[in-house]
């Protein structure tokens, strides 16, 4: 506080005490926000990890799944029968606005309706390990999708928690104990200036009544 | 409208195309890097990567972190779990809360 200039001024007083005023303001609403966001944080983190566990554990048994499919038949015949896929995931991004954090809503939508169109082959040269291996894996696609849009909802409000946060210490023990400073500083001086001057005026009117009247010769 | 790509090697990722994603088996993490922008500047809303290849590429992915979209999700590939997913979960809440309050053991 003592390192920058302030001029003490009736002016200066006003400005910082407004400064004040709009500082405790932004405090206690960024406050706010950071402990809503927080709550709305942990339920969805808790979601989060819930699903990613779910996940992890189902394309584990997938993958499984596909190595024993792929040890019952040869490479060649495997590659060819999953060359063309019949079935296309299309994505819809939508926006949901969480404390002033976007964050996406997905919506997947295929091609075709038809559940069975994730086989894109004749079942006539495949193994029927095959077939189970895709299906586990369409099976999960579903958490996998609600995975990535909680996973990225925490990410994204993760690191506006840590913004607010910030903002938050800012002025709480930067801003708020300055401009208290500042204002203390101010009226203190002020007050001093208003002593000194009425100091200046008693002494002027003593020596002027002593001009008018001799009192110290009198006395003597 | 916007679709879901998944990277990684190929034993891990193949059989993804049969759901209709996209797929893109790589393994080299400079050619990586290239498709990972590609696609993140292209029409893909979902990245999936396997976690042996993200480790590769945090740098890039940490890029896209604060961004909408894409979302880039890392899964497990074929050769086992490595934990990383688990750990990016537990990282946001570090970020969050200052520490690990939730999973922490």
């Amino acid at each position: 506080m003592a390192s920058k200039q302030i001029t003490p001024t009736r002016m200066e007083l006003t400005k910082t005490k407004k400064k004040l005023v709009t500082a405790r303001r932004g405090h206690k609403l960024l406050k706010d926000k950071r402990d809503e966001l927080m709550r709305q944080f942990l339920e969805l983190v808790k979601e989060n990890m819930e699903l990613r566990k779910k996940v992890e554990a189902g394309i584990l048994s997938a993958n499984k799944n596909f190595v024993i499919a792929k040890a019952g038949m040869d490479e060649a015949t495997l590659n060819t029968a999953l060359m063309a896929p019949k079935q296309e995931v299309n994505l819809e991004v939508g926006h949901k606005n969480v404390m002033s954090v976007d964050i996406p809503v997905f919506h997947a939508t295929t091609r075709t309706a038809d559940a069975n169109d994730i086989y894109s082959y004749g079942f006539a040269f495949t193994s029927s390990d095959l077939d189970g291996a895709v299906k586990s894996l369409a099976d999960i696609l579903p958490d996998m999708l609600k995975l990535a849009e909680v996973e990225k909802a925490c990410q994204l409000m993760a690191a506006e928690i840590e913004k607010t946060r910030r903002r938050v210490n800012a002025l709480e023990h930067v801003t708020i104990p300055d401009a208290q400073e500042t204002i203390k500083y101010i009226t203190m001086k002020l007050d001093e200036n208003e002593r000194s001057s009425q100091i200046r005026l008693m002494k002027v009117k003593d020596m002027m009544l002593e001009e008018a009247h001799h009192y110290s010769e009198r006395e003597a | 409208m916007y679709k879901v790509a998944v990277m990684g090697d190929y034993d891990s990722i193949y059989g993804f195309a049969t759901l209709g994603l996209d797929t893109f088996p790589v393994n080299d993490p400079s050619e990586a890097a290239r498709i990972l922008h590609q696609l993140a500047d292209g029409k893909y809303g979902i990245i999936y990567i396997t976690e042996a290849l993200a480790a590769q590429l945090k740098h890039e992915i940490s890029k896209y972190q604060e961004q909408i979209s894409p979302a880039i999700i890392q899964i497990p590939g074929v050769s086992g779990n490595t934990g990383a997913g688990v750990t990016g979960v537990k990282k946001s809440v570090e970020t969050a809360v200052g520490s690990d309050i939730l999973f922490g053991e």
